[in-house]
């Protein structure tokens, strides 16, 4: 077997950026499958023999009733194939070291699960992510910095970034002054948007949607659980950035060095690396989907 | 009666509305209207008989976001100070998806199936501070907040409405203990909905089968012209005179009237269903009856007339045949599919097919701006989905709009939305369809024009990506046999977009029917696409095609044409609601619809998909080999018609044009011209200033391949030419997508302005570095263009339509100068359209548009990685103007700014720009240059303030003593001229290279000024920060 992760991709519903999430874990080195929901809900254990389950951006249900709120709804309360609620399933995948990444609408959903930043532990909803304050769908790059003091260290380290945001509903509201106060003080937002010289800002349009503490994204606190508006599966290669034209004729593109989107997935690959490694747990049956789906590709990198 | 509870749910009092704030900027900003502060409220109306524990779960858990809502049971938020309040719901049968995903909800929450058909349903409540008049809140609902067409307004007013809420009805009957504290008890209850719930949507529980209302008229065709044309008129059919004889004719013969009587039809007439199928496949939408018809074309000059046999034919078919031709001598051969199918189709490369569609959807976004335009992104997106096999990935959208001025303040027609409205409606239609489909809207123009007042134009583009072959057969062929089964796939069908095709056909006017309007649903395409890729990867469809205009009638009827008939039956089909008519059934134009063609082994496999993915398909029948298409609900006919005639029968029309060389009169401009001001005058006019506000509404990167974007530099305020996508993550081949317009031009001389806006489409590829096609080689690179056409009424009528013939015969120069640009090129044209009716008529009354054609080119980029974008880059760098400008201001911006009439239209000469665009793309892949911007509305100035904007850049430039006066140097309009920005170090190859084609102006410059020199004279100096404000405007403010 290959040590590259394996990583579950949730689409369908309304789901639009699978595909270059996929492309993004690829180039991390680890083996993204593509799974639509309603098959993902169909096996008797979704996640068995993975070890990140990602949420990619999109409309899912077209953003009905609030972005995230219909899919958000499904997840708590839908069965997998084996008869457990699918948010029960995906506890047990975090307790056994697996790894959650929701981008903008996978972002949200988590949130409206409650499994972000769930300060109390038991996945009711803390904070939302309302209408933008500016009224309007925004689709600009912005400059984020992590956190140094985030729970999640692999992701303190990536520093300053530069990624596009494409929301309507990217507005981080707590639900009350304590609880953004704890957000912070356990550091949970691990990503903020700022102003070119890198200081957290509330000015738009810097700040894209009026979040409070500037907020960009959050982990929980096992730092395992990571959600965040930006799109770093957009910022794969260097010819992506609005100015990369620009770079290259002043001689700052450096192609070496990855694209800041690529470096949070490699950063997170390498996270995953160092945590417990997760095959088969011997309290989880692989799916034998998966099983087949794996040896089908090792059978074809030997071949 | 069917009694229904409602869930109001509203955000928490302490928190922003953001949608109530623009409500009332926009009520001061439009209607001159002080609301106070606005909140809104979303209503959800419950079936009674889901029992109140799941209604308050599907309150509780499902529709509430329990940091931003709260709700009550059929009661408003409990704020006094609210003194007006305003009620929006949807008419029967209009699309209401956030009330399908309340349902979905609460199937979750029960762990239940999804019920077939809805039965929740949403209303909007705004609630105002000020005490507004009916009148007022009336006003609010029909300009601002609503359409009348497809929404019920329903102003509350506190002596008419608020009093009636406190005897309301709390949601949970009584006997039970109020549930939950989240249920506000203080909130003031809101008058029962049941009374709106009486509408026939709400078939709660039955099968709308069962109250099918199975009515097959038989409609007798009189003797008396007068009579026939009445006939026509009334039933909406748009049919003119010689085809209804001809319809007459057919059914007087014979051995049709034998073989109807064996079939149990009316014998010696058609029946409903019979004459809307014919109506609808002989429509101009469907059977381009114009560009096919025979012109006789007069030159008023000479007095010499030439008959053109079909415009279609001649201008548009013959040059891509010709050039396919050329391509096969040469040993290339990339056009694999032209005019044939719902989208041309090219070669990328032996693995992957490019499928391009560009198609309007005008009329209905005159009705509904949003859902006119957000049926026309998704209905064109089915385009290439509904080509050969099925199976194509979108890649891409473009949009290209043309609208009134959004402070155009001329007189309105009854049913004559505003401009500002029209705009902001269309505009919110694609970002829906563009973003909600995971499309990235990469591209894009507006054009003002106060003649598109009445009626706009919105061009819908669709770039997709098909598998050379799927499941081991070739992907683009479109195959049909004997025995296969007809499978409809995706929504349900209501009385939704029926006579959309005879409709689009016609006139606007104040009563058009609103069963043409439709509201798209870009969830339930969505949901299609992902069965429909799948399905056709496994190989369970063997064609597949569309439903648009015309539905099941359109494309059950074109695929029996390719294999030689069909047999449906119409009971079949799944229903959103009672009441349908069977020839309703077969011409409802319901939304996110395909038809599919089966083979009987493959059914069950594809039943059983379809189910996983939450899809609903159906069998309708089979595909036959009778030559006729017949249709039946249950065992009565509804339609028996032969294939042969319903498909040649149409009678092929003969219209007269005429036509006289334009005079061109000299353009006088003042002598003094204040050169600085006059240029922020002109970026700030609607087609010039700043687009963005618009373009950071439309996602314009998902699926992260968006090379080039529509805005680009470090603070990414420099627009672009074409843009530039990447095919896929596994190479770096790309797709340059570029269009082209400028009716502007057409006042002066059609023919100017078709070749103009060919040469634009054509000359912003060149700019990004694309390469026109070589001639005397094997060249791979594809390029694939669609025209599309968009006139006024041009068929002569004495009373109706004078000057018909004038008309017809601009559009006659229009595509003479498409087939010649096309061939001069090398440049085909795969697929296209024409909508020949953009009139609003109101009386005697009409608004026509300008005579306007769209060119969409696509090409493919060999390496994304060596392209180029518009905006300067590097001080030092040296700017240079690339190809001659002439004394051409007819037409231009700068002239209309300043209110003067003539001038010499610009001309393209082809045979220069050609070579000249050879060097151009020979300089790119030599990497020559540091930008590259095409010149185009307002000339060299504006191309140079946009090019400076981007990089936060300024200009020293310095024009030639000689030659044109400087007012001509910077704002004349001549085609195929480029701003290029050089590296010094690559500047002694580049003079190689042009020669005396390309004049250095300066140099690019630190310093944020644009200053331009004339024989030592500053002729203008304008600071960067002054331009930009000039520039930006926000188009929805």
């Amino acid at each position: 077997m290959s040590d590259r992760p394996r990583i579950v991709i949730a689409a369908g519903c309304g789901i639009n950026c699978e595909e270059e999430l996929a492309a993004a874990w690829e180039l991390a080195g680890a083996d993204p499958e593509i799974v639509l929901l309603s098959d993902l809900l169909a096996r008797a254990h979704p996640l068995a023999g993975a070890q990140a389950f990602c949420l990619p951006g999109g409309f899912s249900f077209g953003d009905d009733l609030g972005s995230g709120m219909v899919l958000a709804c499904r997840l708590r309360h839908r069965r997998t194939g084996a008869g457990e609620r699918f948010a029960d399933h995906l506890r047990r995948f975090l307790e056994r070291g697996g790894f959650v990444l929701g981008i903008c609408n996978g972002f949200q959903v988590l949130v409206k699960m409650g499994a972000l930043p769930n300060l109390a532990g038991t996945w009711t909803q803390e904070v939302t992510l309302a209408a933008n304050a500016s009224r309007r769908f925004e689709n600009r790059w912005c400059h984020l910095r992590t956190n140094p003091d985030t729970p999640a260290s692999w992701v303190a380290g990536l520093g300053r970034l530069e990624l596009p945001v494409r929301h309507g509903e990217g507005r981080l509201l707590a639900r009350d002054a304590a609880v953004l106060a704890e957000i912070r003080r356990r550091g949970l937002d691990f990503l903020h948007y700022t102003d070119e010289e890198g200081r957290p800002t509330a000015t738009y349009p810097a700040n894209p949607n009026g979040s409070e503490g500037a907020i960009a994204g959050l982990v929980d606190p096992s730092g395992r659980i990571i959600g965040l508006m930006p799109h770093p599966e957009a910022f794969l290669h260097s010819t992506l950035h609005p100015d990369w034209a620009g770079r290259r004729r002043r001689g700052a593109a450096d192609d070496a060095r990855p694209a800041d989107g690529l470096r949070f997935f490699l950063a997170m690959r390498q996270a995953m690396a160092e945590s417990t490694p997760l095959h088969f747990p011997a309290n989880v049956e692989p799916c034998s989907e998966a099983a087949e789906a794996i040896s089908a590709r090792s059978l074809e990198v030997s071949a | 009666m069917t009694v229904a509870t409602s869930i109001v749910r509203w955000i928490k009092r302490e928190l922003p509305d953001p949608l109530g704030a623009r409500v009332a900027e926009q009520a001061r900003r439009w209607l001159g209207l002080e609301t106070g502060e606005v909140r809104t409220a979303k209503i959800f109306l419950i079936p009674e008989h889901l029992g109140p524990d799941a209604q308050r779960r599907l309150a509780e858990e499902g529709l509430r976001d329990a940091v931003l809502h709260e709700i009550g049971s059929n009661a408003l938020p409990p704020w006094p100070e609210f003194r007006a309040a305003l009620r929006i719901s949807r008419r029967p049968g209009v699309t209401d998806d956030e009330g399908r995903s309340a349902q979905r909800v609460l199937a979750d929450l029960l762990d239940r199936p999804l019920p077939g058909h809805q039965e929740i349903f949403t209303q909007d409540l705004y609630l105002f501070a000020n005490p507004l008049s009916p009148h007022d809140l009336e006003r609010l609902g029909r300009e601002l907040l609503a359409n009348p067409l497809i929404e019920r307004i329903e102003p509350l007013t506190p002596d008419r409405a608020f009093a009636l809420l406190e005897g309301g009805v709390p949601m949970f009957a009584a006997g039970q203990p109020s549930p939950a504290s989240d249920f506000p008890s203080s909130a003031t209850a809101l008058p029962s909905p049941a009374a709106s719930l009486a509408s026939p949507t709400q078939g709660r529980g039955a099968d709308p089968h069962r109250l099918v209302d199975p009515t097959v008229e038989a409609i007798p065709l009189p003797e008396a012209p007068e009579a026939l044309l009445a006939l026509s008129r009334d039933r909406l059919l748009e049919l003119d005179l010689a085809e209804m004889e001809a319809i007459r004719a057919y059914y007087a013969r014979p051995e049709v009237q034998e073989a109807r009587r064996a079939a149990g039809l009316p014998a010696a007439c058609p029946t409903d269903a019979e004459l809307e199928i014919l109506a609808q496949t002989w429509s101009e939408h469907c059977k381009h009856k114009e560009f096919a018809a025979t012109i006789v074309c007069r030159d008023l000059d000479t007095g010499e007339e030439t008959v053109i046999d079909s415009l279609f034919r001649t201008f548009i078919r013959r040059p891509t045949e010709l050039l396919r031709a050329e391509q096969r001598r040469v040993g290339t051969d990339w056009l694999v599919k032209v005019f044939d199918d719902n989208a041309g189709v090219v070669k990328i490369d032996d693995q992957r097919l490019f499928v391009w569609k560009v198609e309007t959807h005008n009329s209905p976004s005159a009705l509904d701006p949003y859902g006119g335009a957000l049926t026309g992104i998704v209905g064109n997106n089915r385009d290439p989905l509904g080509t050969g096999r099925g199976g194509a990935r979108l890649l891409f959208n473009t949009d290209v709009l043309c609208f009134a001025p959004p402070d155009d303040a001329s007189p309105r027609f009854p049913g004559q939305l505003p401009p500002h409205r029209i705009l902001q409606g269309v505009r919110r239609g694609i970002e829906d369809g563009g973003n909600k489909s995971g499309v990235p809207t990469i591209n894009g123009a507006i054009v003002f024009d106060p003649r598109y007042r009445a009626k706009p134009l919105v061009f819908c583009g669709t770039g997709a990506v098909l598998p050379a072959t799927l499941a081991g057969r070739p992907a683009w062929v479109k195959e049909v046999d004997p025995g296969d089964l007809i499978v409809m796939a995706g929504g349900r069908v209501g009385r939704d977009g029926i006579h959309g095709a005879t409709f689009s056909s016609a006139a606007v006017a104040p009563d058009s029917p609103a069963s043409a309007v439709q509201i798209g649903s870009p969830l339930t395409q969505k949901m299609l696409s992902d069965f429909l890729a799948r399905a056709c990867a496994e190989g369970l469809i063997k064609s597949c095609t569309d439903n648009g205009a015309g539905g099941l009638s359109s494309s059950i009827g074109e695929l029996a044409w390719s294999c030689g008939g069909a047999s449906v039956q119409l009971d079949a089909v799944p229903l959103k609601y009672p009441g349908l008519r069977p020839w309703e059934i077969f011409l409802s134009e319901s939304q996110e619809r395909m038809t599919l063609v089966v083979e009987p082994d493959r059914w069950p496999a594809l039943q059983a998909l379809a189910e996983r993915l939450e899809v609903e398909v159906s069998c309708l029948g089979r595909f036959t080999a009778t030559g006729r298409l017949e249709v039946r609900y249950g065992d009565r006919p509804v339609a028996d018609l032969d294939l042969d005639f319903l498909h040649e029968g149409v009678p092929r029309k003969r219209l007269e044009a005429v036509w006289r060389a334009p005079v061109i009169s000299p353009a006088r401009l003042p002598a003094e011209l204040d050169l600085g001001r006059t240029l922020k005058l002109l970026l700030r006019r609607w087609n010039i200033c700043s687009r963005e506000s618009i373009i950071r509404q439309y996602d314009h990167e998902v699926k992260g391949r968006t090379v080039i974007k529509p805005l680009m530099g470090p603070r990414g305020h420099a627009p672009q030419d074409a843009a530039v996508i990447r095919v896929d993550f596994s190479d770096f081949v790309g797709i340059a997508v570029a269009n082209g317009i400028c009716p502007r031009y057409g006042d002066l001389d059609a023919y100017a302005m078709s070749a103009g806006a060919f040469d634009e489409a054509v000359r912003q590829i060149i700019a990004v570095g694309g390469r026109l096609p070589r001639r005397d080689r094997p060249d791979h690179r594809f390029w694939s263009g669609n025209d599309n056409f968009c006139v006024p009424d041009s068929v002569y009528d004495p009373e109706t339509n004078p000057d018909g013939r004038e008309k017809l015969g601009k559009l006659v120069r229009m595509c003479q100068a498409l087939a010649d640009l096309s061939l001069a090129y090398g440049v085909p044209m795969t697929s296209g359209k024409d909508s020949m009716k953009n009139d609003f008529r109101c009386g005697r009354e009409k608004i026509s548009v300008p005579p306007t054609v769209l060119y969409s080119l696509t090409a493919r980029i060999d390496d994304v990685r060596r392209v180029t974008t518009a905006e300067f880059k590097h001080a030092c760098d040296l700017v240079y103007l690339v190809g001659p400008t002439y004394e051409e201001l007819g037409g231009s911006e700068l002239l209309d700014e300043l209110g003067l009439p003539g001038g010499a239209v610009p001309r393209v000469r082809p045979a220069e720009a050609r070579a000249r665009y050879d060097r151009v793309s020979e300089a790119h892949e030599r990497g020559l240059l540091a930008s590259c911007h095409d010149l185009s509305d307002g000339g060299l100035a504006v191309a140079l303030a946009e090019a400076a904007f981007g990089g936060d850049l300024g200009a020293d430039l310095e024009l030639p003593a000689r030659g044109l006066p400087t007012p001509v140097w910077l704002f004349a309009e001549s085609h195929s001229r480029f701003l290029v920005t050089v590296p010094p170090a690559c500047e002694a190859a580049f003079t190689a290279l042009f020669g005396d084609d390309a004049l250095r102006l300066g140099a690019v410059t630190a310093q944020p000024r644009l200053r331009v020199r004339r024989e030592g004279r500053v002729v203008l100096d304008e600071a960067l920060a002054d331009l930009l404000a000039a520039w930006n405007r926000d188009l929805e403010a």
